[in-house]
């Protein structure tokens, strides 16, 4: 250790450390309701044997947080530079797990995703998440995004996306889709906001192709064309061939979506997309999940019905409930204040993250920290939108709240990498 | 590279962006729509209804006619059905397969996870032959509930029935309480005390969890409530007179009324034909029911209270009693049995005063009564006098409880008729009436209707010289007497006096030399009866007899009315069995050698009748 442990303690990022342990706290209240069965004995600590606690996820989620302080001290020891030397290492290590894990990996719920060392269970695509990062914010500190060598850009796409398209491979569509928040840390260093905006549109339509008949959707945006033209006669001139070509795309894309529907995408998959359009097209399926995770919220009202005392929490109404839809029990027994409290402490360490990562002096720790932005920002927006029904149904958890070792884990390293980096930019400073 | 760092606002705009959506949502679905809490409500809380015990129905000396038994509905859940054979379902349980196969057809179109009745009412014996064999069949249960149960075979009309509940009553506002496949007393008492009858229902709010496992009360039952049994009826009916009544009545069509003049009880309610009340209950009633409703007797018409006839000579008291009190006639009046007036059926002597008129049932002389009555000479044009007088003759004739209802403790009952000047304006235009077009009116035919329990009522009214309390079935509800309406005194406005001056004609008619309803005379016993014979010209057949009185005369304490379709002469048939059911209800039994009246009242009607 280079610096004296008050020195090195000083230096850490307290703010960001008080926001973890609030989340964790939090979700752990919400987990031990979610798993709190009326039926068990009052005092099940001191009545209930190791074998008999071990069957209550509050219990294992107790051993999952004291493994994750054990964790962060680790990785607050190790030498940050290893975080950077590593990271290509780190990288095939992983890339290796992944293509390995479907061929030696048990089914679990449909997926082969799940590596068993004796009594833990590990995903490994929890843990692509950050060695993607720190791999990708490697090769960024090596390259100039903004001047668009064409070579670099093809590498760093490829290795961002080659994790998730194992992770695909293994039937975990969920996890894959996170790698997608990635860009918005690649926009940070450089990248055109152009593909942003292309992408945003492209959801836009696919949307709007969902929701509106085809022939109007065409007809509306072919008027809006003509329209363009009608009164900017410089653009006609100029830009004829591009525009007709958008216009094609468009179209193209509209009249593609069915097939993408029917064709690309697996039934399941597709269901709850629809469920999402309409919630009452699979009632009993996966629609039934949206609907008792929007009563359990709804029903919560502005202060909730106290905490245990959530029916649909407790009568075990919302499936997948200490997990995916922790959300739901935040909501049932602590209301419109609770929901509020969780959305403002992510947000707070959001603002934090980024106030961290802009901070730091080196490409790789900024590019870093925007990494752990995106990623937790996105899975608290589709965490969140699928409970509340404003997002399709997609199996990843809520970051420190939702329960599992594997996600607490992985959001853990993710996160306290990054105050890692950042305790150590003094001597970034005093070095170079 | 500075130009750059203005994206993390741009970054942190759409973290923002994202948060307020949420948190719009949010507010949304958790404070302002409250529809969420109803589904979670929904979804956890199990309303069980506990319906009471039914109230138990008893005579007058306190015997048991109406209670419960318990009886069990065959359930199916169309959901939790698999599989089934249908045919070998039914040849193992016993059950008819058509009745089966639309059962079932009806239980999935009403819902999939509810469970419906299948085969209702079956009896205990019934249910052990099929139970063990049940457990085969997965999707069906046993529901247990009471039904009713008869300890008479008597009264049916009055008691009434008791049915589940037609689906149009589910959304009145009355039946809110009610739930499909409740039961509810349909006809007779059973419908109209359906609300004492019922009780109160028991409700317990449960919560159960997603598999329907239930979990406890729910806010420690803060919201049940007990169920509390349905009141006894105690009814003024004497069932033993009931029974001996209808058995009089057998093979013949009409009706026995008999009040308790002194409070107006009920004290027996003979509608001839007749069936069993268990006939509409249990297993099969919805058979047996359109038995009763297509048979060509009418079983099912409640005629004391729904058949309304002409009461014929019976009303020629009620018509003294009126001109007597306008002040037209007195007890002395005499007027000559003057044939080309209306035809005097008997040969009698000169009617001189109202009581030889009254013995003698003497047609000219009434005529005579209400002419006085109703021509008053209040206008110089005939036509107009006769409506004046004739509107108010019925004011008079109306307070008697005729020509509406008496308000009966049971619905249905008709209001009768007694014609006003406006319905003969009507039917002859106005002014192309006078008192020739109306006086059968004098004699109790024409266009007059009453009921059987309504000329009941009028004896009972004369038995108490000028009041009568409401008839009703229920001496008391529960421990808390009649309803209110039913202690009320009603007074027709006629003089004591007039009364005490028409019932020695009454008592002649039955013990006089050569009165009419002889055949009536308890004099035996020392009993005076006084009654009046009557015989109501039928258009349709044999004219119909007719007998009412009351008795003892001077301290009365049963007022009757027999009615026997197309029987002839009210004195041959009437008047005996009055007497029978009179001598039953006070003395207590029937002498032996007045048993050959029942032997000579047995039978259908058309013996009664002498053909000329």
């Amino acid at each position: 250790m280079p610096t004296s442990p008050a020195r090195y303690s000083r230096s850490i990022d307290w703010p960001t450390v008080l926001l973890f342990l609030l989340m964790v706290g939090l979700g752990w209240l919400n987990v031990y309701a979610a798993s709190y069965s009326p039926d068990a004995p009052a005092n099940p600590l001191s009545t209930l044997s190791f074998q008999e606690l071990m069957g209550f996820n509050w219990f294992k989620q107790i051993l999952w947080i004291g493994t994750s302080i054990v964790l962060i001290v680790i990785l607050l020891v190790i030498d940050y530079k290893a975080y950077d030397t590593f990271a290509f290492v780190l990288y095939g290590v992983m890339i290796a797990l992944l293509i390995i894990t479907p061929f030696i990996a048990r089914p679990i719920a449909g997926s082969r995703s799940w590596l068993e060392l004796g009594p833990v269970r590990l995903q490994p695509a929890e843990f692509a998440k950050f060695i993607t990062a720190l791999a990708a914010s490697r090769y960024m500190a090596g390259i100039n995004l903004r001047q668009q060598n064409f070579r670099d850009q093809l590498v760093l796409a490829g290795l961002t996306l080659l994790p998730p398209l194992l992770i695909v491979a293994a039937n975990e569509t969920g996890q894959a889709l996170v790698f997608g928040a990635f860009l918005l840390a690649y926009f940070r260093e450089g990248m055109s906001p152009l593909i942003l905006l292309i992408l945003a549109a492209a959801g836009l339509i696919l949307i709007l192709a969902l929701l509106v008949p085809k022939l109007w959707l065409v007809g509306a945006f072919t008027v809006l064309l003509g329209l363009v033209f009608a009164f900017n006669s410089r653009v006609m001139r100029h830009h004829l061939p591009l525009s007709l070509s958008v216009w094609a795309v468009v179209i193209g894309m509209v009249f593609g979506v069915d097939f993408f529907f029917n064709n690309v995408l697996q039934p399941h998959q597709r269901k709850r997309i629809e469920v999402l359009i309409n919630p009452s097209a699979d009632p009993l399926g996966v629609g039934w999940n949206v609907t008792q995770s929007k009563i359990a919220i709804g029903s919560g009202g502005l202060a909730g019905k106290g905490f245990l005392q959530g029916t649909q929490t407790k009568f075990d109404f919302v499936p997948e409930q200490s997990t995916d839809f922790i959300f739901c029990t935040v909501g049932e027994e602590w209301g419109w204040v609770g929901t509020m409290t969780t959305i403002i402490l992510f947000m707070a360490l959001l603002a934090r993250i980024v106030y961290v990562a802009e901070r730091q002096k080196s490409v790789f720790g900024r590019t870093y920290g925007y990494c752990v932005a995106s990623i937790i920002f996105f899975h608290f927006c589709v965490n969140i939108g699928m409970t509340i029904g404003l997002a399709p149904v997609v199996g990843i958890p809520l970051p420190f709240f939702s329960y599992g070792g594997s996600s607490l884990w992985s959001f853990t390293t993710l996160l306290f990498i990054l105050l890692a980096i950042d305790a150590y930019r003094k001597q970034d400073l005093e070095r170079y | 590279m500075q130009y750059l760092e203005g994206r993390k606002y741009v970054i942190q705009a759409i973290f923002l962006a994202v948060a307020l959506v949420f948190a719009t949502r949010l507010f949304y679905i958790q404070v302002l729509d409250g529809s969420y809490k109803l589904a979670a409500d929904r979804n956890t809380l199990q309303r069980i209804v506990q319906t009471p015990y039914r109230g138990l129905i008893y005579d007058r000396k306190g015997q048991i006619l109406v209670q419960n038994t318990p009886v069990y509905d065959l359930m199916v859940t169309p959901r939790e059905v698999k599989q089934l054979d249908t045919l070998r379902f039914c040849q193992v349980l016993q059950l008819p397969l058509e009745e089966v196969r639309t059962a079932l057809k009806a239980a999935r179109a009403f819902s999939r996870v509810k469970a419906s009745p299948l085969i209702q009412n079956l009896s205990t014996p019934e249910l052990a032959a099929i139970q063990d064999n049940l457990i085969d069949f997965p999707g069906f249960t046993i529901k247990s509930r009471m039904a009713r149960s008869y300890n008479t075979h008597t009264l049916a009309h009055a008691l009434g029935y008791v049915g589940s509940i037609p689906p149009a009553f589910l959304e009145k506002p009355k039946y809110s309480k009610y739930q499909a496949g409740d039961f509810l007393g349909i006809t007779g008492l059973e419908s109209y005390y359906e609300e004492q009858l019922m009780g109160r229902r028991g409700v317990q709010y449960r919560m159960v969890n997603v598999r329907g496992i239930e979990k406890g009360a729910f806010r420690g039952g803060e919201f049940d409530t007990l169920s509390v049994a349905g009141q006894d009826l105690h009814l003024s009916i004497d069932s033993e007179l009931q029974a001996y009544g209808e058995l009089l009545m057998q093979g013949k069509r009409g009706s026995i009324v008999a009040i308790d003049p002194k409070t107006g009880e009920i004290l027996a309610f003979v509608s001839a034909p007749n069936f069993d009340p268990a006939t509409l209950s249990g297993k099969g009633m919805g058979n047996r029911y359109m038995d009763l409703l297509n048979n060509p007797e009418r079983p099912l018409f409640n005629r004391p209270l729904m058949a309304t006839y002409p009461p014929g000579s019976v009303f020629k008291l009620v018509n003294e009693l009126v001109a007597m009190q306008m002040g037209v006639v007195t007890a002395s009046t005499g007027f000559p049995c003057n044939q080309r007036l209306v035809r005097c059926t008997h040969n009698h002597e000169y009617p001189s005063n109202v009581g030889i008129a009254i013995k003698n049932s003497c047609n000219p002389y009434f005529y005579q009564v209400m002419r006085a009555a109703v021509m008053r000479g209040r206008s110089t044009n005939r036509f107009e006098d006769a409506r004046l007088g004739l509107g108010e003759w019925r004011r008079q004739v109306m307070k008697f409880g005729l020509g509406d209802r008496l308000g009966v403790d049971m619905s249905q009952e008709k209001k009768g008729l007694i014609p006003s000047p406006d319905f003969y304006d009507k039917r002859n235009g106005f002014h192309r009436w006078n008192y020739r077009t109306v006086y059968s009116l004098s004699i109790g035919q024409g266009e007059i209707g009453i009921t059987g329990l309504q000329m009941a009522n009028v004896l009972a009214t004369i038995a108490n010289r000028g009041f009568y309390y409401t008839p009703h079935f229920v001496k008391s509800v529960g421990q808390g007497g009649p309803l209110p309406q039913f202690r009320e005194r009603h007074t027709v406005g006629v003089d004591p006096a007039h009364f005490e001056a028409l019932i020695p004609g009454m008592q002649a008619v039955v013990d006089g030399r050569g009165g009419t309803g002889s055949l009536a005379s308890l004099a035996e016993f020392g009993i005076s009866v006084a009654g009046k014979t009557g015989t109501v010209q039928n258009p349709h057949g044999d004219d119909h007899a007719t007998f009412a009185a009351f008795a003892p005369a001077e301290d009365p304490k049963i007022a009757i009315a027999v009615f026997i379709e197309n029987a002839g002469f009210g004195g041959t048939s009437a008047a005996p069995m009055a007497a029978l059911m009179m001598e039953k209800y006070l003395r207590g039994n029937i002498a032996p050698w007045r048993k050959r009246w029942e032997f000579w009242l047995q039978g259908p009607a058309e013996k009664f009748v002498r053909h000329r």
